[in-house]
């Protein structure tokens, strides 16, 4: 038992810390998150510099061959920064459901290409109707001949829109709920029949809705075997479950630090707000949901990779339901202790405050965690 | 990174699993699972096995007898004893009075004192709360005067927790009233078979006698059972509430209490269902798990940190805030799971080996009778050991620097 960084993680973290704090500050991430496309190819060029984009694409595709504790220690950095660039989308779950199928030319080929910075591949799994069930694929896939057509609807699919390639789950066979024959292809985003309706989200980052209407897709461009994509898009999902912990702690440390500030420097009756008692035990509050959020984003990355799908899955949803509700904690808290400030736009807060609502309403929320949790103890 | 213990943690405690096994009895492990009072003797006689086996110093260094452990191995014992349903370690003795022996006391005193505490000889109690004198602690009244080789104490005592069982107690004493309150406080040992003393219980919400107040009128106190140097004494009292916040997160009771409230829900019926299964209580149920698991790896970070320093820092504030509620939620739950059947309040069937009537209709079930109780008791835990807003003023300066 320990929680120390090696030395490799602490060198990741600190390379990245610097970049961002160097390349990418408040001004600039208003000025890319107003800009139309929503992200920046000059600092995906320097991520991928960096080698942040590589770090979980295994070495013979040319990457870094790292886990998800090396993801823990970069991604509460992009969190802070409030980085929108596909980090999570493409170089985390996209790479993690390409591993999968890396025996497959195209798919070892288009991680490669995922590490290097120069293509963009996100899953496209969630449908509107389905809320954060993983089963609930309605998205067709009928053969002919060398061929799949594919009709369907996916929901808020993360920067569909910077996407070279979409991973698009849909059903072969059996019905909606079936864990048994969804099926996973690989799909050009320019595609005929392919088509985005591409939006911000809350917290600025970019997304699409995506119709597939009669969408025609090579039998070459099927991952896996046909039916049974459904474990390898979950333990993706799982490794993004555990990112974005680490994404959301990153936040809440940025969100308490500043607030501490602000109480030191805001004067009311005559001294700090930061001498009110009422005050030092909202911060204290915020401090340990932090703290047990940082906890749980460490069990999510030892755990979000383990063979045995329950403990992966116990704490999995332990560590999503303790993080969602300490992410609501802060957030609120740090927003309501900055008083009238904490609703501009002008102040990082809210945009921090953003990210950790967004962060609540991904990859299931606490009610829905603490529920699977639940009936994980009774199965 | 890892969860996992090292082999040689592992080791450890399969050793201690052994050594629960070969020497707790059954009658005490089911009373402390069945949350039922333990006696004086229940106490003592754990302390006993505990000093043959060579840790009855548990946390001491081995020059005074102890075996030595590190925090881990410490953490190690009290999560198995805990799960085995040993008896919780009363702390006043070995916890609390040794490390200020071993750190501030002479050599007499210590070997004195030192043996008798591991042995289980003596029981200790502690003299720090008073009446006036609670969460500000060094506004402490209770005199002590210098007259030739005695200290002549006045004053009282208060929440002295099992001072009836006692043969001495440490006390925290004002020598001088015109100093800086901080600054004229000493530390005193008193045996508690002195005449002028008077113990008169207290009794709680829950019909127990767990603490009491303490008279000291005219107390006679050799000079030579003073720690340290007079006036001094406040410095040793910081330094033993540093102590006594080791393992004060209370994991293995945690997951003891849990695995509790998990069977009496699997057992008590609701439309003729498990309780377990209604989804709001399950729903409470499992947040106090995955609660008490973000807690416990964070009780382990401190724990990681502290490999390399032994002091307990300021994170057993949140540790004691975070460890309080918890334990004070599943005790909310056992007493709910039970519905209609917590109201019945007998102290007799709150016993253990308590003989319910045959003759009669069942009163509830046996687990329920204790549960009400018990949850009134635990509202103690966010009072004591300093207040969870004391815990949060502590956080507030020492953490986050306000």
């Amino acid at each position: 038992m320990n929680f120390e960084f090696s030395d490799e993680q602490r060198q990741l973290h600190e390379v990245v810390e610097r970049y961002l704090n160097e390349q990418y500050s408040f001004e600039r991430f208003k000025s890319i998150k107003n800009s139309a496309a929503g992200w920046d190819s000059s600092v995906w060029r320097g991520l991928a510099e960096l080698g942040v984009l590589a770090i979980t694409v295994p070495a013979e595709q040319g990457g870094l061959g790292f886990g998800p504790l090396e993801t823990l220690a970069m991604m509460g950095d992009c969190g802070r920064n409030l980085v929108l660039e596909p980090v999570l989308s493409s170089a985390v779950i996209g790479a993690a459901v390409l591993r999968a199928f890396a025996d497959q030319k195209p798919a070892a080929e288009l991680l490669a290409g995922i590490g290097s910075g120069e293509k963009i591949a996100v899953l496209a799994h969630f449908e509107s109707g389905a809320r954060y069930e993983s089963q609930w694929v309605t998205t067709s896939a009928r053969r002919n001949g060398d061929n799949y057509t594919l009709d369907g609807h996916k929901g808020v699919v993360m920067h569909a829109g910077a996407a070279d390639t979409l991973l698009v789950s849909a059903r072969t066979s059996g019905s909606p709920g079936d864990a048994q024959g969804v099926s996973l292809f690989m799909v050009p985003r320019t595609a005929p029949g392919l088509v985005l309706d591409e939006y911000p989200t809350l917290d600025g980052q970019r997304a699409a809705d995506v119709y597939l209407k009669g969408a025609q897709v090579p039998l070459a461009n099927r991952l896996g075997t046909e039916g049974g994509a459904l474990p390898a898009i979950e333990a993706a999902l799982d490794i993004g479950l555990a990112a974005v912990c680490a994404d959301a702690v990153g936040v809440m440390q940025a969100m308490v630090d500043a607030t501490v500030e602000y109480v030191r420097q805001r004067q009311q009756f005559g001294q700090p707000i930061g001498r009110f008692q009422v005050l030092q035990h909202r911060i204290a509050d915020m401090l340990i949901h932090l703290e047990q959020a940082r906890s749980m984003s460490y069990l999510a990355a030892l755990r979000c990779t383990h063979e045995d799908i329950i403990e992966r899955r116990r704490a999995l949803s332990a560590a999503k339901a303790v993080i969602g509700q300490a992410a609501r904690f802060v957030g609120q808290q740090a927003v309501q202790l900055h008083g009238g400030m904490g609703m501009t736009d002008e102040l990082q807060v809210s945009h921090w405050f953003k990210r950790l609502t967004a962060a609540q309403l991904m990859f299931g929320d606490s009610d829905t965690h603490l529920q699977r949790f639940a009936a994980l103890k009774r199965a | 990174m890892r969860l996992e213990f090292t082999d040689e943690e592992q080791a450890f405690r399969a050793e201690v699993q052994r050594f629960l096994r070969e020497q707790l009895s059954p009658e005490i492990s089911a009373k402390v699972w069945n949350g039922y009072e333990l006696g004086r003797e229940d106490h003592v006689e754990w302390q006993r096995r505990l000093h043959q086996r060579g840790w009855g110093g548990m946390g001491w260094p081995v020059e005074f007898g102890g075996p030595g452990w590190n925090s881990v191995q410490q953490y190690i014992f009290e999560e198995e004893s805990a799960l085995a349903g040993g008896p919780r370690l009363i702390p006043f003795g070995t916890k609390m009075v040794a490390p200020v022996i071993m750190a501030f006391g002479s050599k007499v005193q210590q070997q004195r004192f030192l043996p008798r505490i591991s042995s289980g000889a003596d029981w200790w109690c502690q003299g720090y709360s008073e009446p006036g004198a609670g969460s500000d602690l060094a506004s402490l009244k209770t005199r002590a005067v210098l007259e030739g080789d005695h200290y002549v104490v006045n004053g009282q005592k208060t929440w002295n927790t099992l001072g009836q069982f006692a043969d001495w107690i440490f006390c925290l004493v004002r020598t001088d009233s015109q100093a800086k309150q901080q600054s004229g406080i000493t530390f005193l040992l008193i045996d508690m078979k002195s005449p002028g003393i008077t113990v008169r219980p207290i009794m709680l919400l829950d019909g127990g006698h767990e603490v009491n107040e303490i008279w000291f009128e005219n107390v006679r106190v050799p000079v030579e059972n003073r720690i340290g140097e007079e006036n001094r004494g406040w410095t040793y009292a910081k330094f033993l509430l540093g102590h006594e916040r080791s393992n004060i997160a209370g994991i293995g009771i945690g997951k003891r209490e849990l695995a509790r409230l998990k069977r009496i829900a699997s057992s008590e019926r609701q439309n003729g269902r498990p309780l377990i299964e209604d989804p709001l209580f399950a729903a409470q149920i499992a947040q106090a798990e995955i609660d008490l698991w973000a807690l416990e790896i964070t009780n382990l970070r401190v724990l990681s940190a502290e490999r390399k320093s032994a002091a307990v820092g300021p994170e057993a504030s949140i540790l004691k805030v975070r460890g309080t509620e918890i334990h004070q939620s599943i005790s909310e739950l056992l007493m709910r799971a039970v519905g209609p059947y917590a109201l019945p309040f007998r102290r007799e069937a709150m016993e253990a080996g308590y003989q319910f009537d045959a003759s009669r209709e069942s009163p509830g079930p046996r687990y329920a009778s204790t549960l009400a109780a018990s949850y009134c008791n635990q509202r103690k835990l966010s009072i004591f050991g300093g207040t969870n807003e004391i815990q949060k003023n502590i956080i507030s300066k020492m953490i986050v620097g306000l």
